[in-house]
């Protein structure tokens, strides 16, 4: 579909108009977002979540936007004007860049670039800068912190999220998107490289400080980190840049792990099934991610980054040198899966065992679940 | 860009790096009320803790030298708002002890009840916001809440109140238990044994949960003693320490009930104590359950008004939060002539700035959230 070209002949005109539908598509998808993410975290929690505006709440992100945008936007006083008033904008940007690079259907998106991984790897580093601007430029100590512990955060998750997915490319072969979507007719990549998905996903979790890895915006130590002192429709530009990146990772995560528009039938239905396609997708693993949330306590920063310089980096290297070797003596696909079948179960299997190395607790009677006793 | 002057130049011209004052309250999520504490960091890691308390000071002791001994009763289930029927309990069991008032059987086994599942409610409030505190969004918090209507269903059918009932009175209890209560009672526990069950599944076995508690500030009894730390932190350490079982007090000889005890008094030993201690008040719960005579609740001719002689007495009850100890000085009259709480938070807090210094900002957060203290009995 080429709307200018087809209209006008003119290719501007083109990119204009599906940008503009990306951008209503981002906006209505992040309102429900919110949405989604409340009544479904209600749900964990045995609460209902927004009931009252509209039916079933469903008008919940329209009244919460219209709030914010009639909100004072106060500044700090010992805040550096420029600096603290630009910091949203740097976090937003990058995210929304993201969204032009990622194929929604078969060769739809607004551009389909040859190299789409590495830009959106390229761009989306960016939004560390907002982070750290507005971490600096609120003269305030919680956004201090916050800004910092993100700064390292980000940095350090980049390094396994990018190798993981490198692993991916090399089987692919190509970087651009729309071709490694389009490899996946028969069975997307998750089945042959689990493992890199493990380690996509936890360093995603970690890139969009959502739990176990919010860190930077921890509410209950830091009270929200580095938008801490933001309000009003400069607040909702964070909201709307953490809630579109999230959305954002979801369909790239769709693309190249789950078979993007292409798995199942993504070429036979048409190209409305294609986007069903990566939709669904991306909203299951929203609400993975969303599930974390609601079950996971949150780490703390040296062990946030001892486990991935210590555990993940190590084992997405591994991960690579393993797809190498295979690619080199050109083995069976079905032994590379079985391999990383096994390397994903020891990866968690080693993160369970930790977890149930705890102390003695056996003369407690609250343990006996953990203990093998039985209760009074 | 001029943000925080004075640090600055403490820093001008080179590199060093310099210390950072962190307000932590008195609005602060992490801070259970109104406490407020002064974090010193260097980075990530605390170098320097200043606790500033006295926000929700209502000069408890005071005003109780200031009413007659029935009237302050009132006073008293406001100090730990989490569990105001044991307070209420250690104060009118003080007021009995002083004046020589026999309360009936029934009302004792009445009494043991209530204050056993005032406890369960104070240490699920724990479970919940300490869940929060070591980062769980709400759900532990939300599951704990769901058990606390529970009982606070059950305060209200019995004494008319939630938070605080003033339900007991010097002789007694104000009024007998409704006639469905025991069956209440019943579907009560089962519910707070699943919601128990609930947040051990959902905190003790999760890998972050342990990760962020596994071996943080592990205390000896000896340290802990010495800093008058009491209640489930003591009993964390290893020591089995129980006024409860030690000087017993009311019904709780004729219970059977053991004292869970930690191994190293880390801030996981804390919160399991807690837990296992829930199990326990549960079981006691049933026992007075099954164990209450019939009779009186009230004790008969009660004087119309209670004048105490000469007398002096420190009661000490094992509240939520640690020993509990009303001290009475009576010199006739209405009034007592002194009246002082050793609230156990109070003194738990006190060991706050050796367990936090050293540790990373993050940790200060759930070493206090362990500590589990509640404003009102640490301000009075």
């Amino acid at each position: 579909m080429t709307f200018g070209e087809a209209f006008f002949g003119m290719s501007w005109l083109d990119a204009i108009i599906r940008i503009v539908i990306v951008v209503l598509l981002m906006t209505v998808v992040v309102v429900y977002l919110t949405y989604g993410e409340r009544k479904v975290i209600a749900r964990f929690q045995m609460r209902l979540g927004p009931t009252r505006t509209g039916p079933a709440g469903l008008l919940q992100g329209v009244a919460d936007a219209l709030k914010l945008l009639c909100k004072e936007d106060v500044r700090p006083r010992n805040a550096d004007r420029w600096v603290f008033e630009f910091a949203p904008y740097l976090t937003f940007i990058p995210v929304f860049l993201v969204l032009a690079a990622l194929p929604f259907a078969r060769d739809w998106g607004v551009r389909n670039l040859a190299l789409g991984m590495f830009f959106v790897f390229a761009v989306l580093g960016l939004n560390i800068v907002g982070v750290l601007m507005a971490g600096l430029g609120s003269g305030n100590k919680y956004a201090l912190l916050g800004g910092v512990r993100a700064a390292a955060q980000m940095i350090s998750y980049e390094i396994p999220l990018v190798v993981a997915l490198l692993a991916v490319a090399m089987l692919a072969g190509t970087l651009d998107l729309n071709a490694i979507a389009a490899m996946q007719e028969s069975r997307p990549f998750v089945l042959v490289q689990p493992l890199a998905f493990v380690i996509f996903l936890t360093a995603v979790l970690s890139e969009l400080h959502r739990a176990p890895f919010d860190i930077p915006v921890a509410e209950s130590e830091i009270v929200g980190g580095y938008f801490v002192e933001y309000s009003g429709i400069r607040w909702s530009m964070f909201q709307l840049a953490e809630y579109a990146a999230l959305w954002a990772f979801s369909i790239f995560g769709a693309v190249v792990f789950l078979g993007g528009w292409q798995f199942p039938f993504g070429d036979d239905w048409g190209w409305w099934w294609q986007l069903i396609l990566t939709l669904v997708k991306s909203l299951l693993l929203i609400l993975l991610i969303f599930w974390v949330r609601a079950t996971l306590p949150r780490l703390r920063m040296d062990q946030l980054m001892s486990f991935c310089w210590k555990a993940l980096i190590e084992v997405s290297f591994a991960l690579l040198l393993v797809n190498g070797l295979f690619l080199y003596f050109g083995w069976s696909e079905i032994i590379l899966a079985v391999v990383n079948w096994a390397g994903a179960a020891a990866f968690l299997g080693a993160i369970y065992l930790r977890a149930i190395r705890k102390p003695a607790v056996e003369n407690l009677v609250g343990a006996y679940k953990h203990a093998g006793v039985s209760p009074p | 860009m001029a943000i925080w002057p004075e640090e600055r130049t403490a820093a001008a011209g080179d590199l060093d790096t310099v210390d950072m004052t962190v307000n932590v309250g008195p609005q602060h999520p992490a801070t259970h009320g109104v406490f407020r504490m002064v974090l010193t960091v260097d980075g990530e890691r605390v170098v320097g803790c200043e606790p500033y308390i006295g926000y929700l000071h209502r000069g408890l002791e005071k005003l109780t030298e200031n009413a007659d001994y029935r009237q302050a009763m009132g006073w008293w289930d406001r100090t730990d708002y989490l569990a105001g029927m044991c307070c209420e309990g250690a104060y009118v069991m003080a007021v009995e002890r002083l004046a020589g008032i026999e309360a009936p059987e029934r009302a004792e086994y009445i009494r043991a009840l209530m204050m056993e599942l005032s406890r369960i409610n104070s240490h699920f409030m724990f479970l919940g916001a300490f869940g929060a505190d070591v980062g769980s969004f709400g759900t532990s918090f939300t599951y704990a809440w769901r058990e606390r209507e529970r009982i606070y269903d059950l305060f209200e059918e019995v004494a008319g109140d939630r938070m605080f009932p003033t339900y007991f009175r010097i002789g007694g209890v104000t009024m007998d238990l409704p006639a469905n209560f025991e069956r209440r009672c019943r579907e009560v526990l089962a519910s707070i044994r699943q919601g128990l069950e609930d947040l051990d599944g959902l905190l003790t076995g999760n890998e972050v949960f342990v990760e962020r508690c596994r071996g943080l500030t592990p205390v000896t009894p000896e340290w802990a003693i010495a800093r008058g730390v009491t209640g489930p932190m003591l009993r964390a350490t290893g020591l089995a320490w129980d006024i409860r079982k030690a000087e017993p007090y009311g019904v709780y000889p004729k219970l059977d009930f053991d004292i869970p005890t930690g191994r190293q008094g880390d801030v996981f030993d804390r919160f399991h104590v807690r837990l296992a201690e829930c199990y326990q008040s549960a079981r006691m719960v049933e026992q007075c359950l099954e164990a209450m005579p019939g009779g009186r609740v009230l004790a008969p001719k009660l004087p119309k008004t209670l004048r105490i002689n000469e007398g002096e007495l420190y009661f000490p009850t094992e509240g939520t939060k640690g020993e509990y100890g009303v001290y009475l000085m009576a010199r006739g009259g209405t009034q007592p002539y002194r009246a002082k709480l050793r609230s156990p938070s109070f003194c738990n807090l006190s060991a706050l700035r050796e367990l936090v210094v050293g540790t990373y900002v993050a940790d200060a957060i759930v070493i206090l959230g362990s500590l589990d203290i509640v404003l009102g009995e640490v301000d009075k």
